[in-house]
């Protein structure tokens, strides 16, 4: 047997690329593949949503936005944003903070429990409020008897849009707390603070940025959410039916204009508060580089 | 301060951490609790700083029983192991942390705090860092920075956990050398946790040898080394 230098003749060796790159080839077809789904799924159907909105001149659109109807949508979506995300902010911290800095038994059954609102369907969680709160329950009997109907009113949508968005920042703020120890709260500790000191000046800051992500999302989802709300609202028109609710209606009666014109609104609020979310990471670059574990 | 361990024990569900343990630390002593790792020693350091509190036994602080004090009311100065230094603030903010925490009245004034905090800097011999963030510090500056923060709350007891682990062998030789100074400069009672026997006799008074949550051996370094009293001191000082 005689091993000639050629018959061991290897490939070319490729001594530019690291070992982990792919071949450019392959590369450029996964960069295609991803803009071609993105437009697709993304950038094609917001642009269809302007364009009908827009189809019959700004002033069409802007008048049926100015519609009672429409105005009154709009409010209340932002009044149960402005309640359910404030309020979820202060539960998935609560939840959060005692998932990750105490040890007990049922933890892992209480993440569970966390996650539940993701995995059921937002309609059912709507009958479960209806089967809980509605007129012919204890419940909610007495607050009708009250004159403050939970189902069908401005209460049930607000549980809903918790419900579903309740697990965003919780979920958000969990692995970032996990990450982070107790070791800085422990260290403020035997430095003297006080509990709610060292919540303001060590957990706080060191968690702002998760909880800021995890208030835009909430945010986005309770201003978008469609099913629970759909349920529990009775979709009374100018009183609890809320932008997407209303988008909803005006489309089944082919009013398009009117009903795009809302939905752009709809997504406009939501690029806006990507554009916030990005504009913060832009401005505060150094404090986010800064606030890495070295 | 004089520090009295007596009989404490500690238990995590079932295992126990601690099997009780007594130990009388003089005031003014540098003590170093030496073992491997699961040895007990950090529970102890912890049960020292009120971090943990034991199952059974008490801690006298100078005669007075301290067990259920809280960990603020300790005044224990703690270096943790991994340094724990807050990560978005500077390190001036850092250092003067203990003392903003005080309640109003006996806060010191703001002048009087960045005078402080300039001195530990001094004292530390980090004079110009007090602008930078941790993240911009090397290991051995943010160790010296985490001590100049135990130090500031003009602590009773210094106490460091594995206070030179995390560094290379040449700042590890350079800081022992300023926690001996800085030791013999204040006078603080300290009690420092470590794996390595070396740093334990070269730097400590007194070094306390722990395994499987008991003491095995108290005495000076020298004694130590010349009458190892069990099997298993005389085994880990071999290696």
């Amino acid at each position: 047997m005689s091993d000639t230098p050629t018959t061991l003749k290897s490939k070319t060796p490729q001594a530019h690329r690291p070992v982990t790159t792919e071949s450019p080839g392959f590369r450029v077809a996964l960069i295609a593949a991803v803009i071609i789904f993105l437009a697709l799924l993304l950038f094609a159907p917001l642009v269809a949503v302007f364009a009908e909105a827009l189809s019959k001149g700004a002033i069409e659109a802007i008048k049926s936005l100015a519609n009672p109807e429409a105005t009154s949508a709009i409010k209340l979506t932002l009044i149960v944003a402005a309640v359910a995300v404030p309020l979820n902010a202060v539960f998935g911290i609560a939840a959060a903070w005692f998932i990750t800095k105490y040890d007990f038994r049922g933890k892992a059954l209480l993440i569970t429990l966390i996650d539940l609102p993701f995995s059921v369907s937002p309609v059912v969680a709507g009958l479960c409020l209806v089967l809980t709160f509605g007129a012919n329950t204890a419940i909610g009997g007495w607050m009708v008897a009250q004159a403050y109907p939970i189902v069908f009113a401005l209460p049930s949508i607000i549980l809903a849009s918790m419900f579903v968005t309740f697990p965003f920042v919780a979920r958000e703020l969990i692995p970032v707390m996990i990450e982070q120890g107790r070791a800085e709260e422990e260290a403020a500790l035997t430095l003297g603070a006080s509990g709610w000191r060292i919540f303001f000046t060590v957990t706080l800051p060191n968690i702002r940025w998760a909880l800021l992500y995890g208030v835009l999302l909430c945010n986005a989802r309770a201003m978008g959410e469609f099913g629970a709300v759909a349920v529990v609202s009775g979709k009374i028109r100018g009183q609890t039916a809320t932008m997407p609710i209303t988008i909803e209606m005006l489309y089944n009666e082919y009013l398009s204009v009117a009903a795009f014109s809302l939905a752009a609104v709809l997504a406009l609020l939501a690029l806006l508060t990507l554009t916030l979310k990005t504009l913060l990471e832009w401005r505060f670059a150094d404090q986010l580089a800064a606030a890495h574990r070295p | 301060m004089q520090i009295e361990i007596d009989q404490i024990s500690k238990e995590f569900g079932a295992t126990a951490a601690l099997h009780p343990v007594s130990l009388s630390i003089p005031s003014g002593a540098l003590v170093a609790l030496l073992g491997p790792s699961g040895s007990g020693k950090t529970t102890l350091l912890r049960i020292l700083g009120g971090l943990e509190f034991p199952t059974a036994g008490r801690v006298l602080f100078d005669a007075t029983d301290a067990t259920n004090l809280t960990v603020q009311d300790r005044r224990a100065g703690f270096v943790f192991q991994s340094y724990a230094l807050f990560r978005h603030m500077t390190v001036f903010e850092n250092i003067a942390y203990g003392l903003r925490a005080r309640p109003s009245a006996q806060r010191p004034a703001k002048a009087e705090i960045a005078r402080r905090v300039t001195k530990l800097l001094e004292l530390i011999q980090l004079p110009d860092i007090g602008a930078r963030y941790p993240s911009q510090l090397s290991g051995g500056q943010r160790q010296r920075v985490a001590l100049a923060r135990a130090l500031a709350i003009e602590p009773r007891m210094l106490l460091l956990d594995e206070p030179f682990g995390a560094l290379d062998a040449r700042v590890r030789k350079e800081l022992r050398a300023g926690l001996r100074e800085i030791h013999d400069t204040t006078g603080l009672t300290t009690v420092f946790v470590t794996h390595d026997q070396d740093e334990a006799m070269e730097l400590a008074d007194l070094v306390v040898v722990m395994s499987m949550g008991r003491i095995e051996q108290i005495g000076r370094p020298q004694d130590i080394r010349a009458r190892p009293a069990t099997a298993f001191v005389k085994e880990f000082l071999a290696v």
